[in-house]
Formats: structure tokens, sequence, C-alpha cells
């Protein structure tokens, strides 16, 4: 019966994750056009769009190799079970363990990785141009995170998103400079791994600019509506991290907690979601996109926040 | 037979094998006698230091009558001594396996074949070698045929260039090993590592003794600024001795500095840690970097060799900071760590190295911007390839990923260091080796789509053939290890125990690594755990029921169209992303600061149909600082002692004994 539970609240994750990505996309969406004084499409519109893709024939290259096919359900699946590892209404699910925070990185890492090859399978200019971008700005964005892991799991003695929980919500950590750098630089990095502006257009139409498009280029239906899925996912699950790291009230402890604890947690989390990704539209709509060479800048700034937040814990620990 | 009896005799045959075909005109057969008998010698090796390190039995060791004759060649088989025995053996064993239908008609079988056996035989004599004399003979005969190997294609001036720095570095690390082992060996001169351990030095002498480890060991295995003979030897040589001498070699390198430093030289303070850490992360940073500005496969597979020894190098860093400071838990981590990713380099380096070389064998390019497009003619070799970058990247759930994840563990237990200036150190070296982690994917997705996607750059690749079942099986043999090791690193980690046991202040970690599930959790579960085994099977699971609801409820048709590229496809091959491209904006971003990069574009004026030139002009700080104003000095003082050559008889007479007599008040000084 207790595994049964185990097994219930984890697949009861995955499936949120999954169902209600497209929704937060669909929120950042109507807030941006409101904040445009514009009325925006439906909340609905990104399930259409995903529905349209799918129902329609996959159109691929005549050089296509495996790679291009087998491409967008990896990039899914490595985004999928990231998001399914961290805490989102309930820590403590029984695959959580199976994976810590440098583990989660590194599952975004894959799914880079296979986005990023896929790009170049065709070989054309825009694939590459686009792979070779996002590689630059992972090779930024990444080290950024990690040092964000490393302040994170400092103070709370694990890399372990489900000790990390209990040990925010225990009291541990209260207001700390390194918290306040760290999450800046987690602000910064979730805006570059998710490509949003001012480090890339999701919207964007001219491909001189594009990172993220530019690798997708090729690609339509079902493999299209995967790589759109995974992106969505994406965004849910950096958004899901932060509020797991710092602001996980509200969370339920674990499947065990009972009903009630459970749908507080839900609760709090759409909320926390429906907060964050406000923020992000209002964000998006007070800033200018960046040109290409001026990104490497503002991420390095992530890094060195990054650093700077590690090294103050490191000597203020030692002294 | 004991396990040290049987590596002895793997050792011997290998040396015969050599010496056989050394004596003989070896054609074909001999080609397919040599690979096939290395191979099989280098399993049961293989399988023998598995069975010594799984059961944990003691140390042995035996004195032939060999060498010199006061001393004997003293032999020794311990815990570290095999681990790096099982990863030489499975190297060679993947070589030679992958060489029986690479190398079946060497180019020079004459030149190949007594150096492949020889070589592997000095290799297999390294670790077992108890005595400086045995060490350093192994050590130098290893450097002998790997130079020779290196020599095979010795009619372009480039290898022999590469030959010739080689031999320099390899004689300046010798003569750096043979100072450490005689302040080792003290006044007394025992020669032996057993009365070396005993023999307690004066904190100068251990302290000499471990600057000229890092200066000899570091030079092997390829410690920036040292590392430059590296990249320009290990591609000369043929691909799978390309695979031994990056795989294998480096790490015996790696064995040398770990039995001087942790084993012969005893108690060590924490500040030997700083150096390390400093030039190991700067290796990690700068091995990438150079990869990434390469568009040779084999040079850049070469540079990565840099990086991943600068990744082992700050693990051993670390656990030289904690072992002096008393940590025990923190010194076996990171010691588990280096030593684990000597193991994962040697699978993902080897099953690199052999693709290159099926990638070589089959279109006779080693050039990425000739390259494009191989996935479709050699399909097997492009996921072999596909694997091995992976793993080198450290993404999870292979094997890279579990090494790198330990060494983030033991940074992770870092505050617990007293000095402060550690805490100053350890989280930058950390952050510096997540950007050479985060680069070398970036290097990686270039090397893999640059040479196997896109369309083909050249009419070599469009004839381009797959390769024959050895090299596949030794290729997909290594990549079942790459996913073995990743899935179930506790596996390998138990194989440490005894060398952690003894290196790392006693501890033992062997028991509680291991949680429900095979999980990785080195300090405790509640600290951090990982398993792989879930990743894999949970990212398979959810990718294939993905793919398949897919399929099943929404669109399976597939249409094949031309190229779309935003509406102008352009047939040319020559309009794709090429590696200078791929890695243009990474050179602008890191390069201007390291390598002094600088573009310049000539454009022709309008109406003028000469094509436009962009000129990349990068500056190496390693050959430009360093080596060539040393080069430049040498020359000049060699200059002036070439007077020397034109004396009378009387004044070389007083030359004699002038030094004859600094020789004695050095001696006199020896003794006070």
């Amino acid at each position: 019966m207790a595994g049964l539970i185990d097994i219930f609240a984890q697949g009861l994750e995955m499936l949120l994750v999954v169902g209600l990505a497209p929704l937060l996309v669909g929120w950042v969406r109507k807030v941006k056009a409101h904040v445009f004084r514009r009325r925006g499409p439906s909340l609905l519109q990104p399930y259409r769009d995903l529905l349209r893709l799918f129902s329609k024939d996959a159109l691929l290259a005549e050089n296509a190799s495996w790679i291009s096919r087998t491409a967008p359900y990896v990039v899914f699946a490595a985004v999928w079970v990231a998001a399914a590892l961290i805490p989102t209404f309930a820590a403590g699910l029984v695959f959580h363990w199976a994976a810590d925070l440098i583990a989660i990185v590194g599952l975004f890492g894959l799914a880079r990785f296979a986005l990023a090859v896929a790009g170049m399978d065709v070989g054309t200019s825009f694939g590459g141009i686009g792979s070779s971008r996002e590689m630059l700005l992972a090779s930024l964005a990444e080290p950024a995170m990690l040092m964000v892991v490393f302040t994170i799991s400092l103070f709370a003695g694990s890399s372990q998103l489900a000790s990390i929980v209990d040990f925010v919500l225990a009291g541990g950590i209260g207001i700390r400079p390194s918290l306040g750098l760290a999450l800046v630089a987690v602000a910064i990095v979730a805006i570059a791994e998710n490509a949003r502006i001012p480090v890339d257009n999701p919207a964007t139409h001219l491909e001189l600019t594009m990172v993220h498009e530019a690798m997708v280029f090729e690609y339509s239906g079902r493999h299209l509506a995967m790589i759109e899925a995974a992106a969505a996912v994406k965004l849910l699950a950096w958004l899901s991290l932060i509020a797991a790291i710092f602001l996980p009230f509200g969370m339920a402890p674990g499947p065990h907690s009972g009903f009630g604890a459970m749908a507080v947690g839900l609760l709090a989390w759409l909320a926390k979601l429906a907060v964050l990704a406000t923020l992000l539209g209002l964000f998006e709509a007070s800033i200018a996109k960046m040109r290409v060479f001026r990104v490497p800048e503002f991420l390095g700034g992530a890094f060195a926040l990054g650093v700077l937040a590690t090294v103050l814990l490191f000597v203020s620990r030692g002294l | 037979m004991s396990a040290l009896a049987i590596e002895l005799v793997v050792a011997a045959v290998q040396g015969t094998v050599g010496l056989l075909a050394a004596a003989s005109r070896p054609g074909r057969g001999w080609a397919f006698f040599v690979y096939g008998a290395t191979a099989v010698a280098s399993a049961i090796g293989f399988l023998t230091v598995l069975v010594f390190l799984s059961s944990g039995s003691p140390p042995a060791a035996v004195v032939l009558p060999l060498g010199l004759p006061w001393i004997g060649a003293h032999l020794r088989l311990d815990p570290l001594a095999a681990w790096f025995l099982l990863v030489l053996h499975l190297g060679s064993a993947a070589a030679s396996l992958f060489a029986l239908g690479y190398d079946a008609e060497p180019p020079r079988p004459r030149a190949v074949l007594p150096a492949y056996a020889g070589f592997l035989a000095a290799m297999n004599v390294v670790p077992l070698a108890a005595d400086a004399f045995s060490f350093l003979f192994a050590w130098e005969a290893m450097s002998l045929f790997s130079f020779l190997l290196v020599l095979v294609h010795h009619e372009e001036g480039e290898n022999r260039r590469a030959a010739y720095v080689y031999l320099l570095m390899a004689g300046f690390g010798s003569v750096c090993l043979l100072l450490a082992f005689g302040l080792l060996a003290g006044r007394d001169g025992s020669y032996a590592f057993a009365d070396m351990v005993q023999h307690r030095l004066a904190p100068w002498a251990a302290a000499a003794v471990f600057l000229l480890a890092v200066l000899g060991a570091g030079s092997k295995a390829g410690l920036f600024p040292l590392h430059v003979w590296l990249p320009l030897a290990h591609p000369a040589a043929p691909s799978h001795v390309s695979a031994l001498m990056s795989g294998v070699m480096t790490k015996l390198a790696v064995y040398s500095f770990v039995r001087i430093v942790f084993d012969l030289v005893g108690p060590s303070p924490w500040w030997w840690s700083v150096p390390l850490l400093v030039v190991a992360a700067a290796t990690a940073v700068m091995g990438v970097l150079y990869a990434l500005m390469q568009h040779d496969l084999k040079r850049l597979l070469a540079y990565h060799t840099v990086e991943n020894i600068g990744i082992i190098f700050l693990g051993l860093g670390l656990a030289l900071a904690f072992r002096a400071s008393g940590l025990a838990l923190g010194a076996a981590i990171a010691l588990t760590a280096a030593l684990l990713h000597v193991l994962n380099h040697m699978l993902f380096k080897s099953l690199l190295f052999l693709s290159a070389g099926a990638v070589l064998q089959a279109t006779g390019e080693r050039d990425m911007e000739h390259l494009g497009g191989l996935v479709h003619r050699m399909p097997a070799t492009a996921l072999a390839f596909l694997l091995g970058s992976m793993a080198i990247s450290a993404l999870p759930p292979l094997n890279g990923f579990v090494s790198e994840w330990l060494t983030f563990q033991a940074i992770l237990v870092s505050p617990a260091l007293p000095q402060p200036l550690l805490h100053y150190l350890v989280p930058v070296a950390g952050a510096l080796l997540a950007l050479a982690a985060a680069l070398a994917a970036a290097c990686f997705v270039k090397a893999f789509g640059v040479t196997f996607l896109g369309r083909a750059r050249s009419s070599a690749v469009a004839d381009a053939r797959e390769v024959d079942r050895f090299q596949l099986a030794a290729m997909f043999g290594l990549v079942a290890l790459c996913v073995f090791v990743g899935i179930v690193p506790a596996g390998a980690i138990g194989l440490l125990r005894g060398v952690t046991q003894t290196l790392a202040e006693g501890a033992v970690l062997g028991e509680g690594w291991l949680t429900g599930w095979l999980s990785l959790a080195p300090a405790g579960a509640l600290r951090s755990s990982y398993n792989g085994l879930v990743v894999l099977s949970f990212v398979l699971f959810s990718a294939g029921a993905s793919a398949w609801s897919v399929h099943r409820f929404a669109s399976a048709r597939l249409v094949r169209g031309p190229i779309w590229d935003c509406g102008y496809p352009d047939p040319s091959p020559a309009t794709q992303y090429t590696a200078a491209s791929f890695a243009q904006p990474i050179r602008r971003v890191f390069g201007s600061v390291v390598f002094r990069a600088r573009e310049q574009v000539d454009m022709p004026p309008p109406g003028d149909p000469t094509p436009a030139r962009l000129v990349v002009r990068l500056v190496d700080p390693a050959w430009n600082w360093l080596f060539e104003p040393l080069a430049a000095r040498v020359a000049e003082v060699t200059e002036r002692l070439n007077r020397m050559q034109f004396l009378t008889i009387r004044r070389y007479l007083v030359l004699v004994f002038l030094a004859l007599v600094a020789l004695l008040v050095v001696i006199a000084l020896w003794q006070v």
C-alpha cells in the first residue's frame, strides 16, 4: 500500500508537469499581452498549437539521419525526467532520491546536447549557428548554475533537493547575502536556459538573432511538437526549481503526509508558479533583447555572482 | 599461480611476442599473431587483477635476479598497482582487438608490431615495479617504444618534429623522476620502494620530491604548460596506439604521481595541494579551450586528454588537502573520484580515438573540415563516437558524469578544511571544473556534428565504408563499459576499497556508499545520492512512452523533402557550418583573452570578384611565453659552451680536476 502511494504520487507529479506546462506558457504570453494593452491569445492556445502540430505529418530533409528522428524524444524525456525529480507539490517522492541537483543540471545538459547535435544534422548554416550559440551560452550558464548548486548545498549540507527543502522549511537559512547572490544568478541562468528575452526571443522572426529557434528550423509536425512541449516543461521545471529552493512554503513533506497536505501543497505550487510566471512576463515586457555578444557578459555576471556566493560562504564557514 | 605471477607472465608474453616479431619478417599473418596474442594476454591479465581486487587479496611481492646485480628487480602487486593494471589491460585489449581489423596490413609491419608489443610489456611492468631502477627502466622503455610508434609515419616532417619534442619532454620527465627517487632513497641509497616508505624525509626534501613528481609525472601526463608534446605526439601515432598513449600511458603517469606522493613520501603538509589545485584547474580549462580551437579530429581528442588529466589531478589535489588535515572521508571521496576518472577517461578516450581511427581508415582524413555526413556511411562508428562524446561531456547517465559528480561531492565536503587559503581556492577550482565540463560538451557537439552530421565535404567521405567487425567489437565493448560504469558505478568503486584504505588515512567507504537500489551516497544518504540505473531507466521509459504514444495516437507518417534552410537552401556543402565557424563565438569570448585571438577580414571592394578572406591569428601561450624563450636561451648557452670543444689538453685536464673537486665538495656537504 505504501508502495502504491509512492508510485501514485510520483506518477501524479509526472502527469502534472506535462499537463500544466503549456498552460504556464499561455499564462506568460497573456501577462505580456496584457502589459502591451493587447488581449492576446487564449490561455489554452499552446495546447491547440501542440495538437495541431501533432496531427500533421512530420516533414524531414532528405539527408536527415536517425539523429533528427530520435533527438526530439530524447530532449523531451530528459527534460521530463528532470522535472519529475524536482519537488513540486511534495518533497521526497520515491524517485527524488535517484538524483540530486547536480544530476538535474546534468539532465538539462543532456537535453541541450541532444538538441544541439540535432541542429547540426541536416547541414545548414542556420542549424549550425543555433547549435554553436546555444553551446556558447550553455558553457557559461551551466557553471553558473553549478555555483548556485554549491551555495545552496553548502547551506543545507546536501545537494539533494528533498533535503534542501526540509532544511529551508525548518527555518535553517534565514536571510543571507550569499542566498541573495545565488537567487540573482539562478534567475539569470533560468532566463538563458529557457531562451527568454533578453537572451533569446522565443517569438522572433529574424533568423540572425535566433538561438533556440535556429536549431529547430528543420523540424515540423510531431517532432516540432515534442520540442515545443519539452521547452514548456523546461520552463515549468525551472520555475518549480526556483520555488522549491527559495520558496518551499506549503509543500507537503512527503508522499505519506495525507490528502490534505498534498492538496495544500498543490495549491501552493500553482500559486507560486503563477506569481513567478507573472514576474517573468513583466520582466520580459520591460526589457529589450541583447545583442548576441552582450549575452556572455550577462551570463558571465551570473557566473561571477555564483562564485562570489560560494566563496563568501566558504570563507564565513571557515571563520 | 598467484596474481603477481600471472601478471609477470602476461608482461613476458607480450615482450616475447615483440621480440619474435622483431626477429622475423612480419607480414599479414604476423600482425594477426601479435595483436591476437596481446589481446588474449591482456584479457587474462584483466581477469587476474579483477579477481585480485574484488577478493581483497593481500599485496604480493617478489624479487627477481634481473637488472642491477646488487639490487635485483623488486616487483609487487598491491591494490593501487592492480587498479592501474586493470585500466591498462582493458585499454590494451580494446586496442589490440581494434588493430586486428585496423592494422591487419600495417604500412610498415616491422616498425609497428615489435614496438607495439614492447610498449605493452613495458607499460605492464611500470605499476609492478617496486624499486627505483626497475621502475625507471620500464618507464624509459615505455617512452622509447612509444617514441618509435610516433615515428611510424616519419616521412611527414610534422611527425618527426612531434617525435623530437616528445623525446625531449620524456627525457626531462625522467630526469625529474630520477632526482625524486634519489632524494627518496636518501644517503644510504636504498632504492627499493619498501625502504623508501620507511625512510622519513626532511620537510625540504619531501617538498622537493613533491615538486619533482609534479614536473616528472605531470610532463608525461600532460599538465599545463608541460603538455605541449602531447597534442603533437598522440595524434601522430597509428590510431590504436594513440588510444593507448592517451588512454593508458598518461594514466601510468598519474600512477607514478600517486605512488610517489601518496605512498612513498608519506604524510604531506596541506600546502602541497595549493600548487596542484592551481595547475590542475588551469590544465582542465586550457585543455578544453585548446581543443575547441582545433579542426584536426585526433588533435582535438589529444587536447581533451589534457583537460581530463586536469580533472584527475584536481581530485588528487583535493585528496592531498583532506589527508593533510586528517579528514579521511573527504580524502577517500576525492581519491576515489580521481581514480574512477582514470578508468572512465581510459574508456571513453580509447573509444573516441578508435572511432577517429575508423574514420581515418575509411576516409584517409583527420581534418574535420573535409569530413561530414559520415553518419550515413558509417552508422555504427557514428553511434560509438556519439556515446563516447556524451560520456566525455559528463552527461548522465554515462560514466563521465559519475566521476565528475564525485569530484563535486568532494568539493562540497571541503568547507571542513581548516585552511583559509583553501576556502578561496577550492570553490574557484570547482567553478573552473564546471566551466571545463560545459565547454567540453560544446567541443563534442562540434566534433560529432562536423565529422558525422551534415553533408559530405569531400569525395573521400562519399565513398567511405563501415569498418570491419573486429573494430566494431572493440568500440562497442568500450561503449558497453561506459554505460555499465555509468549505471552501476558502485561495482567499480567497490574495487577501489583497498586503495583508499591504504592511501586515505584508512577510510573505507565500501559499505556506506551503497544504499538501496545501488545508489551512490558518499557521505550518508541524506547528504546526496545518485543512482544512474534509475535515471537511465527513467529516461528510457519516458522517451519510449512518449514516442509510442505519439506514434499511436497522433501522426506516424514521415515525409521526406528538400532541405528547408529558411527557404534558401544552397546545394553546396561549403555553406554548412564548419568546425572553425562553430567555435567562432567561443573563440571570440574566451580565445580573445587566452590565445589573443585576432580576426582579420579582407573584404574586396564592390564589383571585385576576388573572394573575401578571413584570417584568424592565435597565440599559444605555452609555446610563445615559455618554450620559445626557453629554447632561445638554451641555444644561446650551447653556443657559448661550444667554445669548450676547441681547448688545449692542459685546459681539459684543469676542467676535469675542477669537476672532481666540485663533486667532492658536494659529497662532503651532503654528509654533514
